[in-house]
């Protein structure tokens, strides 16, 4: 490979920064729906289920239940942002016909990936942070473990990023870009332990739940603050990774062969 | 000259089975201008898709610059420009953006002053800052071709580019083509108007359902392929040709008025001298005379139709 001729390296640095640049000026254009319109989603959800119910509930595992949700939440926000960054980011190139110049580019597809995914992440994680600002405006929080909550929010928010990137060039229209989300995640999302410990269900549905993939990421989102977790945090940790190496193998798979990005 | 694209044994087979390129075989020259000519559906864009990794062979090989665009891409793609056939651009994008992502694409460093020459030589350079949404479909046709600049390519390919385009921005883009194969740009355009490979090219492909039916200079095809017509204008209309003349490929129009003769610019003899003489003879006396020579346009239709 005669690659240095290029003056290249063997990383298209300058493509992996245009491409992330070029998506999170996207974000910035729009703050309204990027930050704004999730942030005051979450706040209500505090509004409801965290003063207006919560004050009513008992605490769970110690955990007042205010506070107890709160990792569930965004994870929920991480969990749809990433997908719905990442998806529409590759999607809306499709779409307008655009993708040509990446297709053309000397570009590698790990490096196009680690650009839409990488801004996407980021995007979603700078969301999550906001939230999780947000939410000590209402209720009182604790971070025990914070290295393994950022460890949690980065793996998570690359996970679904990757995963809404394959949703994005499946799609072949914006009804197929919204079912996922819609039909599938939202659902695993809400009934992954948001809003309640699966301890707190039947034992025949508790056993359901655990296969879940979303369970396995917030409760071991809720241990790095409580210290607290209906799995252990190393299976947590495990079922993460193994989502997204099978996140990273479709991905590998639709760049080698070509799969809906070229005849 | 050397070949800055070889193309060996190219097919493609799309999914439904249709053929869109059976073995094609071609070569371009380093620094020429190169005319792929063809109908609708011929296999120009497939073509070009491939060479540009948008498409997926289905057997053969391309080199570009020296380098195979599959096994060496990175190489081979850093050389290559693109300008699309479809106005397809980002919307909320300034110009100035968008053509400084592609460099970044491409994987040059920033160089804002190559840029700004760009945006300059297209006259787009006032509208830096504009938003391409706001911009008529002639510059966005302009922005197209700066971000295919924008890296600095050896080889540019311009698609069907003066479909739909005014006769100002035509004219700046012939200009600038001139000054890119200067600098030693290799350029190869597709068009289906026919003028345009007759006064840009060096050499023209005819493509015609998915192979290249003939690379030739354009001058060496036009002579050796034009027939040229001598029209004489009559002084007394004709009725029908005289028994004397029938040896020569004559033809009446305009009611008699005007005898047509047929010939080749390629054989010995046109025998032009042969027939101004029997017309003396048979005591036919014209006003006028003109010769037009068979634009690369009849020279194509001919050859397309004389396939199928």
């Amino acid at each position: 490979m005669s690659q240095r001729s290029t003056g290249m390296g063997l990383i298209n640095w300058h493509a992996i920064v245009a491409i992330y640049r070029f998506e999170m000026a996207r974000t910035w254009r729009t703050p309204m729906q990027s930050i704004l319109s999730p942030v005051i989603s979450t706040s209500l959800y505090f509004v409801v289920f965290g003063a207006a119910i919560g004050s009513r509930m008992q605490s769970i595992d110690g955990v007042p239940y205010g506070a107890f949700i709160v990792p569930g939440l965004i994870m929920l926000s991480l969990l749809t942002q990433s997908i719905a960054n990442a998806s529409f980011a590759i999607y809306f190139p499709k779409f307008t016909g655009t993708i040509y110049e990446l297709l053309s580019a000397p570009v590698a597809w790990w490096e196009a990936v680690a650009a839409y995914v990488g801004a996407a992440a980021t995007k979603s994680i700078i969301l999550g942070l906001i939230i999780l600002a947000t939410a000590t405006l209402f209720v009182p929080l604790r971070i025990e473990h914070p290295v393994f909550m950022l460890l949690f929010l980065v793996l998570t928010a690359t996970t679904f990023s990757l995963f809404g990137f394959i949703i994005g060039i499946w799609a072949d229209g914006f009804e197929k870009l919204q079912v996922v989300p819609l039909l599938i995640v939202t659902p695993l999302a809400f009934l992954g332990g948001s809003f309640y410990s699966i301890e707190m269900l039947p034992p025949f549905w508790r056993v359901v739940t655990l296969f879940n993939p979303v369970v396995y990421l917030i409760s071991g989102f809720r241990w790095s603050f409580y210290g607290v977790a209906d799995v252990g945090v190393a299976v947590s940790l495990g079922m993460t990774m193994v989502f997204l190496a099978a996140c990273i193998g479709a991905v590998a798979w639709i760049f080698r062969t070509g799969y809906r990005l070229k005849n | 000259m050397t070949a800055i694209i070889s193309v060996s044994n190219l097919s493609k087979t799309y999914a439904s089975g249709f053929k869109a390129l059976k073995s094609i075989d071609l070569e371009i020259r380093r620094g020429e201008i190169f005319a792929l000519l063809g109908p609708n559906g011929a296999g120009k864009t497939t073509l070009i898709s491939i060479i540009c990794g948008l498409v997926n062979p289905s057997s053969g090989t391309v080199l570009a610059d020296g380098h195979d665009i599959s096994r060496d891409y990175r190489a081979a793609r850093s050389a290559i420009g693109l300008v699309p056939q479809e106005l397809t651009t980002d919307a909320f994008e300034t110009v100035w953006s968008t053509v400084s992502f592609s460099r970044g694409l491409f994987g040059k460093a920033r160089n804002p002053a190559h840029i700004e020459q760009v945006l300059r030589d297209l006259s787009l350079w006032d509208k830096r800052d504009t938003e391409i949404r706001r911009l008529s479909g002639g510059m966005k046709r302009r922005v197209l071709i700066a971000k295919a600049l924008s890296h600095e390519p050896r080889i540019l390919f311009l698609d069907e580019p003066t479909a739909g385009v005014d006769v100002e921005l035509r004219q700046d883009m012939w200009r600038m083509v001139r000054k890119l194969r200067e600098d030693g740009v290799t350029i190869i355009l597709t068009t289906h108007y026919i003028e345009e490979a007759e006064e840009m090219a060096d050499r023209v492909g005819v493509i015609s359902k998915g192979e290249i039916i003939l690379v030739e200079e354009k001058s060496e095809l036009m002579r050796k392929l034009g027939r040229k017509q001598l029209t004489l204008a009559l002084q007394e209309q004709l009725s029908a040709i005289p028994e004397a003349l029938a040896a020569f490929d004559l033809s009446l129009a305009a009611n008699g008025s005007e005898l047509i003769y047929s010939y080749d610019t390629k054989a010995e003899r046109t025998g032009i001298t042969a027939l101004l003489q029997a017309l003396a003879e048979a005591g036919i006396r014209f006003r006028d005379l003109q010769t037009s020579q068979s634009s690369l346009e009849d020279i194509f239709v001919s050859l397309v139709r004389s396939r199928s």
